[in-house]
């Protein structure tokens, strides 16, 4: 404790209530659950980090076009003076890292890698994202129409998701991607592609987040509260949404950040074996194949590699410390 | 509905919950969980329900409230049968008829704030108090003594009587006219059960509320409890007013419950005659022919065995179903009619 104060006459005759409400004794409100949660949270070192790194990340793929235009070159225009026509390879040394070129040139076509991974983030997070807003969005919907309703619903959702579980995604991307002609549904080029992948990874991986939600179900719906307000007359929609998924809405969020990098490797993954985005537009996954050809330049795999490392181990840790935060055991 | 009707009438309700087995799940047998019981429940008064734990008393309560089907038997409220009515039209009744959940920390929605919980039952039944609801659900927070200023706080910055409270809170705010208290105190401590069970006390004089209270603590029932029904292994076994039944009772294994309560008295706790019953509970799913009670009565004989004891009137008001009950009168008592209140 500190040093002692003098401690007004009023202080000491404060009620328990004050105290914990903190400011005034006008209204008091109460902590709820999540505001608990984000003050545990708070103080978890390591996935603030992991979550500042996220931050940065969004800001970047955010403002690619702006921080492109002011530290770096088109990510497009070759730079082939750069280039040593004989080898191939960057002149200056450290492949061509300075002022800049802040992350170096390309082999070969002289582009400017950090633009092309400013880009590249681009890609990579707007995909993540909105393939996991898909793949949350059907897995809640179907996980709590199974788990409340049980039955033959329950049995048919299951066995669906069996079915999607047991698929060959990856074998699957890559028919789909050979097979999609440029113009298809009323879009093409690049937003196409893009509007392929985010559907080919969120909609296989519903299951994931699916069975996780069923099971969560399963046992809220046997808590009393659900029959508190079945004896008040509630019906099932009313019991799912203002009962059921408030209570859901920590395990959505933990798996759901932590189903984010593996989207994001599964599109590098794409991109790799050259079925993702296609090239020239740049994608991490796309830049590691071109670097495993080019490997005498070792700088070339390494920026889109960390790129892929860092991002993939912020999620990761975020997602670690906001179950850690979440954790029933610590909500009574 | 008269003065002389019961505002509850349950007639040989009954509860099996099937057992299935096998790949294409046939039916191999049935949880008698509530086999055949009937009782009123008068305007006015506190019918206590007591038993161990796994006779069905809780399977009761739920039906009475249909949030379970009966799969035999009737229910009456309020002169309407409610045995088989479909969840629409049950919705209004349900107004009038509410219960309170034996768990405090698992009855209330951990997301939902005080004011959300309390105020539940205005929205889902789609009433508009005058006052709005946020002025309805802090009176009714004071009548149930929390603070009323508790109103944006959540459930778990309560303990457990307080959280109770806010159970029976809820409970209160329609007005119902029923009310199936389950295992009301069962998760409290002894100071805090005297607490709430006083709550319940003042709210019936002042509300004019009628109580099923289901407990398996006597002490706590014989308090609060007008007419007591004992129950074992899915029947009745005993009805009487508090003081008959707690004075003579008639049925073994009421003796036995009895005899069992604590004293807190050392020296009156040696002068008593303690009866301990051998032999573990028998299951539901395969209950004892005839007589439930046969395998542990220390009375049995062989018409206990083969005859099932009907719930006979033997003293006014005093049901029982035994073949060899205790302090049983030496005439029956020629009161016809249905049995009136203590």
């Amino acid at each position: 404790m500190t040093a002692p104060l003098d401690v007004p006459e009023s202080a000491s005759h404060a009620a328990p209530e004050a105290v914990a409400a903190g400011a005034g004794r006008t209204a008091i409100q109460g902590r709820s659950l999540g505001q608990i949660a984000w003050m545990r949270l708070k103080r978890d070192k390591i996935a603030m980090t992991g979550a500042g790194i996220i931050v940065f990340l969004v800001l970047v793929a955010i403002c690619a076009p702006i921080i492109v235009k002011l530290f770096g070159h088109p990510p497009l225009e070759f730079h082939r003076e750069m280039i040593d026509q004989e080898t191939q390879i960057p002149k200056d040394r450290f492949g061509g890292i300075g002022w800049d070129f802040l992350f170096g040139v390309e082999p070969v076509w002289g582009r400017d890698i950090f633009s092309r991974i400013v880009y590249g983030a681009r890609i990579s997070l707007l995909i993540a994202f909105l393939a996991t807003l898909l793949s949350v969005g059907i897995g809640t919907v179907l996980g709590v129409t199974a788990g409340y309703f049980g039955g033959w619903v329950d049995t048919v959702i299951s066995r669906a998701m069996d079915v999607f579980l047991a698929f060959p995604l990856l074998v699957f991307a890559i028919a789909l991607a050979g097979v999609v002609p440029d113009q298809a549904f009323g879009l093409s080029g690049d937003t196409l592609r893009v509007s392929l992948l985010i559907f080919i990874i969120g909609f296989f991986n519903w299951p994931y987040i699916g069975r996780i939600i069923r099971g969560q179900t399963l046992s809220l719906r046997e808590r009393e509260f659900v029959d508190a307000a079945r004896s008040l007359g509630a019906r099932g929609p009313y019991i799912i949404v203002r009962e059921l998924l408030p209570n859901l809405m920590a395990p959505v969020l933990i798996y759901a950040t932590l189903l984010i990098p593996t989207n994001i490797l599964f599109e590098a993954a794409l991109s790799f074996l050259g079925v993702g985005v296609r090239p020239p537009t740049p994608t991490w996954g796309g830049m590691l194949a071109d670097a495993a050809r080019i490997y005498t330049v070792p700088h070339f795999a390494i920026f889109p590699g960390l790129a892929i490392f860092i991002t993939v181990l912020a999620f990761n840790l975020f997602g670690d410390g906001l179950r850690d935060a979440l954790d029933p055991r610590g909500n009574r | 509905m008269t003065e002389n009707e019961p505002l509850l009438s349950v007639q040989n309700l009954q509860k099996h919950f099937p057992v299935h087995k096998g790949l294409l799940k046939r039916q191999v047998g049935a949880v008698k969980a509530v086999d055949d019981i009937s009782f009123e429940v008068f305007k006015g008064e506190t019918l206590g329900l007591v038993g161990e734990s796994g006779c069905g008393k809780s399977t009761t309560g739920r039906l009475v409230t249909r949030l379970l089907e009966p799969t035999g038997g009737k229910i009456v409220f309020e002169g309407r049968d409610i045995t088989h009515a479909g969840q629409g039209s049950l919705r209004p009744l349900r107004r009038d008829m509410q219960m309170i959940f034996q768990d405090p920390y698992s009855s209330l929605n951990p997301r939902h704030t005080v004011g959300a919980i309390v105020g539940a039952p205005f929205r889902i039944q789609g009433v508009k108090p005058e006052q709005g609801i946020k002025k309805a659900v802090q009176e009714i927070l004071e009548l149930v003594g929390l603070n009323p200023e508790h109103y944006n706080r959540y459930p778990h910055e309560f303990s457990g009587g307080q959280r109770q409270r806010i159970g029976i809170a809820r409970t209160l705010a329609l007005k119902p006219k029923l009310i199936i208290a389950d295992e009301p105190v069962s998760a409290l401590d002894v100071s805090i059960q005297a607490q709430v069970v006083n709550l319940l006390e003042d709210l019936q004089n002042e509300l004019n509320l009628t109580y099923v209270v289901i407990a398996h603590d006597l002490s706590v029932v014989r308090h609060i409890s007008d007419r007591v029904a004992v129950m074992y292994l899915g029947k009745i076994v005993e009805i009487a007013d508090r003081k008959r039944l707690y004075s003579a009772p008639m049925h073994p294994y009421t003796n036995a419950l009895l005899s069992a309560v604590p004293v807190p008295d050392p020296r009156a706790r040696a002068d008593r005659e303690r009866i301990r019953l051998t032999g573990d509970v028998p299951s539901p799913l395969n209950p004892p022919p005839a007589c439930r009670f046969h395998t542990r009565c220390w009375k049995a004989q062989e018409i206990c065995k083969t005859v099932e004891p009907p719930l006979e009137e033997l003293a006014g008001g005093h049901r029982v179903a035994c073949h060899f009950p205790e302090n049983a009168p030496e005439v029956p008592a020629g009161s016809a009619g249905t049995p009136a209140t203590a």
